[in-house]
């Protein structure tokens, strides 16, 4: 098992080195044609290229040759709620603009995609108007259910989880012992019970949780560590991702609260009655909005901010140029950012455990039963 | 936090509250559950079999301790017995050995008693053997001393002298 998971480490870190160095490739190629494309070379750029990959997108884009103008990479599926009714379209058809250049009609419908969101433009309107902050002025935002890159990513790792657990589901089967990869699945999912579930929900009523507990810490590790390869996923940095996973948990632990918790968190014994208002709607601002708030927050500034300081060291052999010189520029860069991208393996594992173990934590402070009165 | 709510996609959040859970529908019925009952299963397995292991090695424990009880014991008896076997042997000999002086003795008495009698036997035969022996000697000679008058009268002669003697 040790070997296996050896093994797998330093695939993952070939992976990690391989996409480092394949960026490295492309953007020192680039930099010797400066006059000729129009690269991403300038920290205005650099800047620009961060914040579009953190944001969601409509395609599957690996990389752009700008010599050519070839964008590499597969279309998804757009399915917009228009004024007119559900749309739906292959994101081709925006050709790669991000600027609402390109205007799609569907059905009487004109739609743009600016900033990675799409905009339905005003009846009468042909051309977006922008103000002076770049804000489209005669267009609105629909109601958007595409198969985004994050959509893409949350599929993939749907099929990745069923594929791994249910073959491991189905070893044992076979015998009480499972073999292969699933012996490598098993310790994790034994973690998840005994270090997450079993201390902070109780011996008693921890089962009932299992599923969910197990299926976000697979989830929210999975897609970290998707996020990790050069596929440049960024799902768990999605700010509506992580919402809906911390109000997943608020659901969970609101409706499985014991008679106990909602004593004491409405109607706090021990104190002077006077105050027991007061605590009420502190204890209840904090479980509705506090603690699921810090939950989206933590792993979603975790993540984006990954992203972003391992995007930039990579950029740092470009804007570094002109101080240090190529070599010493692309070597900087080369072992900040492997030695970033280690950390990001481990903040991946920990953002999914403490996520599953804040959750499991906050279930836990519901479910409790007191026996002192 | 005006970037925050306007990169947030109401879209994209429905979306994943979809696959969320969808997947956890799916993960629960197809992998998590088969999952825990096994290690459940497992684990209780394993508990069952270390408390038998436990049991078994209580058990061994105290049939050695039985063992060794019985073989204490059956040392002791045969210690016992070995004694008394003893005894009997030397208390068979003790007794043999007196049975036989005392029939030695009863044997040597009764071989003196029987040659006390033969003897005695003997001594009556051999009384009567001399005094008929004497007798028919005393007979022969008188016979022939008694052949003659002269010589019968002498006899009584002494005889008489010898009466008078007397």
């Amino acid at each position: 098992m040790l070997v296996k998971q050896t093994t797998k480490f330093i695939a993952i870190l070939v992976l990690l080195m391989t996409s480092v160095s394949s960026f490295a490739n492309t953007q020192e190629h680039g930099n010797q044609h400066d006059e000729q494309g129009n690269k991403v070379d300038s920290p205005e750029e650099i800047k620009d290229y961060i914040a579009h990959h953190l944001k969601d997108s409509h395609d599957f884009h690996l990389y752009t040759n700008n010599e050519t103008g070839k964008h590499v990479g597969f279309p998804l599926p757009v399915i917009v709620w228009t004024s007119e009714g559900l749309k739906t379209f292959m994101s081709s058809e925006f050709h790669h603009d991000d600027n609402g250049q390109v205007i799609v009609e569907k059905g009487g419908v004109k739609l743009t995609k600016i900033h990675s969101k799409i905009y339905e433009l005003e009846a009468g309107a042909e051309a977006v108007a922008f103000d002076d902050h770049h804000h489209a002025e005669n267009a609105h935002k629909v109601l958007d259910f595409s198969i985004t890159k994050s959509v893409f990513g949350m599929l993939l790792t749907g099929v990745l989880m069923l594929l791994m657990f249910v073959s491991l589901a189905r070893a044992y089967k076979k015998g009480p012992i499972p073999t292969g990869v699933s012996r490598a699945l098993e310790p994790l999912v034994i973690y998840v019970r005994d270090e997450i579930a079993r201390p902070n929900i109780g011996e008693k009523k921890y089962r009932k949780f299992m599923s969910f507990l197990l299926t976000v810490f697979f989830f929210i590790w999975i897609l970290n560590l998707l996020g990790l390869t050069p596929f440049g996923f960024n799902v768990t940095g999605q700010i509506a991702v992580t919402a809906c996973l911390a109000i997943f948990t608020l659901v969970i632990y609101m409706f499985s609260g014991s008679k106990d918790f909602w004593a004491h968190t409405l109607w706090m014994p021990g104190v002077p009655v006077i105050l027991r208002p007061i605590l009420a709607v502190i204890e209840l601002v904090g479980f509705i909005l506090i603690k699921p708030f810090s939950l989206l927050v933590r792993l979603f500034a975790n993540i984006t901010a990954g992203h972003f300081v391992v995007m930039s060291l990579i950029a740092l052999m470009i804007t570094m140029k002109q101080a240090f010189g190529p070599v010493a520029s692309t070597g900087m860069s080369l072992v900040l950012s492997l030695f970033i991208m280690v950390i990001e393996i481990l903040v991946a594992f920990l953002q999914a455990f403490i996520f599953t173990m804040l959750s499991s934590l906050f279930i836990g402070m519901a479910v409790e039963e007191h026996d002192h009165h | 936090m005006d970037q925050l709510l306007n990169d947030f996609s109401p879209g994209l959040f429905f979306m994943q509250a979809i696959i969320l859970l969808i997947l956890i529908v799916l993960m629960r019925k197809f992998a998590w559950k088969p999952i825990l009952d096994s290690l459940q299963t497992r684990e209780d397995g394993i508990k069952d079999a270390l408390d038998a292991a436990q049991n078994a090695k209580l058990e061994l424990e105290n049939l050695q301790a039985d063992n060794e009880k019985l073989l204490q014991e059956a040392r002791v008896e045969r210690e016992t017995l070995l004694k008394d076997a003893r005894d009997i042997k030397t208390k068979m000999i003790e007794d043999a050995k007196g049975e036989a002086e005392s029939q030695a003795n009863k044997m040597i008495e009764q071989a003196q008693a029987a040659i006390e009698s033969e003897k005695k036997t003997a001594m009556v035969e051999l009384k009567k053997q001399v005094a008929d022996l004497s007798l028919e000697i005393a007979e022969k000679m008188v016979r022939k001393e008694l052949s003659s008058n002269d010589k019968q009268l002498e006899l009584v002669e002494t005889m008489l002298s010898e009466k008078s003697l007397n």
